[in-house]
């Protein structure tokens, strides 16, 4: 019996390390989140769908709101809290990242950034370990911004669960691309499941907003219907 | 528009001589039915319901913390009034069955906390509860090693068994009997008795309640196909 790629999964579930492979293709697996080796089986920790990808990539995608804080993964925070020459934001994990004030573009210790208890960061998770505290970045390995930093100018953040973050991030998701054919708006998006968005007026922020929140557990074509729908009625709504 | 029906007392009467009930009462659950928390359920087994909500792995207190684990937490909250004593030793009991479920190293330094709130009592109500909590606990994806299941047996006086009983079937009989078993070997995690009993009695209360555990478990695999298959 092969192993039940595409099929639901729940704890407690296992399967031999000889489902997974198949003969000649390839020799080594990898195991992503949610399954665990022992011994000679694999067990399944979470519920969620079993998923692979070639070369021998296997893991379970399942249904989060809580963020676990990975390495290289891109988050959108909230500052808390000013300790000395560090920031602590509220990235939504068990506990808080630190963020230093130099890992800002151009900032020095005579050039500091200006960031304020209350901004919202977009930044990258440089140290990511369930032994130690996470730290976050607004730089590359170059000293270069590339779009992270404080988010700034009003907007309006959210949070959704983390498969609708992802979901949002994907390619293939025409969500983002179809409201950009209708709307002029900025929107970051973090996989910690929160995400800011900024449009032309109020109307169209809300609109937006809640245009995101239904996409959840709509498809491709379901969403190009809503976004049709929405933008007529948000142009109706701003010419009254 | 409302209807009612109506028992007659003979009815009612046959229906409580047609001897032993040795199937589970219905079970129906609503994942995600509260939408703050990381995880909820609403479970109802019966007329017995509960409402479980998990949070987790979220901030811990630091009195609480330990170093190399999660910390789990359950708290129980009465239909009426404040928590007692007996709530307490239901708190603990949980608590001390959904540590061994829980793959609480992943998560070490921070808190999984549970919260069950009971909505209606009537029969089987630590069974339900604990189901509830490990249903909710499957809704926010917490690492598990395994799932837990908890089936309630209450013997009568002329020792025969009633799979998970009613309020009354509990007042009734001379002993109750609250199993949990894992989802691996269905093997026994908890026991929670009360009154007295045999030990061919809890011998065959054991036989019944493990069979009774395995359509739970089927139970959770529905439930949790349906809610993640929703997504797709």
């Amino acid at each position: 019996m092969a192993a039940p790629i595409g099929n639901v999964v729940i704890p407690g579930d296992s399967f031999s390390l000889m489902q997974l492979k198949t003969p000649d293709e390839h020799k080594k697996i990898l195991l992503g989140p949610g399954l665990k080796e022992e011994d000679t089986e694999i067990k399944v920790l979470r519920p969620g769908i079993l998923r692979y990808r070639k070369p021998g990539v296997y893991w379970v995608d399942c249904h989060h709101k809580r963020y676990v804080p990975s390495k290289g993964d891109s988050v959108v925070g909230i500052v808390n809290q000013k300790v000395g020459d560090m920031f602590r934001v509220d990235i939504g994990s068990s506990e808080q990242a630190s963020l230093s004030y130099l890992s800002f573009e151009g900032a020095t210790k005579r050039n500091r950034p200006d960031v304020k208890v209350g901004d919202i960061v977009y930044a990258k998770l440089l140290v990511a370990n369930k032994d130690m505290e996470p730290e976050i970045v607004c730089i590359d390995s170059y000293g270069r911004s590339s779009g992270m930093g404080v988010v700034r100018n009003g907007g309006f953040l959210f949070h959704t669960s983390l498969n609708l973050a992802r979901k949002l991030l994907n390619p293939q998701c025409v969500l983002l691309k179809s409201l950009g054919n209708r709307f002029q708006f900025e929107i970051s998006v973090g996989v910690n499941g929160r995400v800011w968005v900024k449009a032309g007026n109020d109307i169209q922020t809300i609109a937006l907003v809640n245009t995101v929140i239904a996409s959840e557990f709509k498809d491709n074509d379901q969403i190009k219907e809503m976004c049709k729908r929405i933008s007529k009625a948000v142009s109706r709504m701003e010419v009254d | 528009m409302a209807s009612f029906t109506v028992v007659k007392k003979e009815d009612l009467d046959a229906e409580l001589e047609k001897g032993p009930k040795c199937v589970l009462r219905g079970q129906t659950s609503d994942l995600g039915c509260l939408t703050r928390q990381d995880g909820s359920v609403s479970l109802s087994q019966g007329d017995t319901t509960s409402i479980a909500v998990v949070y987790g792995p979220a901030e811990v207190r630091i009195n609480k913390e330990k170093i190399d684990r999660a910390t789990v937490e359950v708290i129980y909250r009465p239909k009426i009034g404040l928590p007692r004593p007996n709530h307490r030793k239901q708190e603990r009991i949980m608590r001390n069955t959904l540590e061994a479920a829980i793959a609480a190293n992943l998560h070490p330094r921070s808190s999984i906390s549970v919260v069950i709130q009971e909505t209606e009592d009537l029969g089987s109500n630590l069974s339900c509860s604990i189901n509830s909590a490990c249903l909710a606990l499957l809704d926010a994806a917490v690492s598990m090693n395994f799932m837990v299941a908890s089936v309630t047996v209450a013997i009568k006086e002329n020792s025969d068994m009633i799979l998970d009983p009613t309020k009354r079937d509990e007042t009734e009989a001379k002993s109750v009997l609250t199993y949990v078993f894992d989802s691996v070997n269905y093997q026994i995690l908890t026991i929670v008795s009360c009154g007295k009993f045999s030990r061919s009695e809890h011998k065959k209360g054991l036989t019944l309640a493990r069979e009774a555990a395995k359509s739970v478990f089927q139970f959770y695999r529905e439930s949790m196909s349906k809610k993640l298959l929703m997504s797709e």
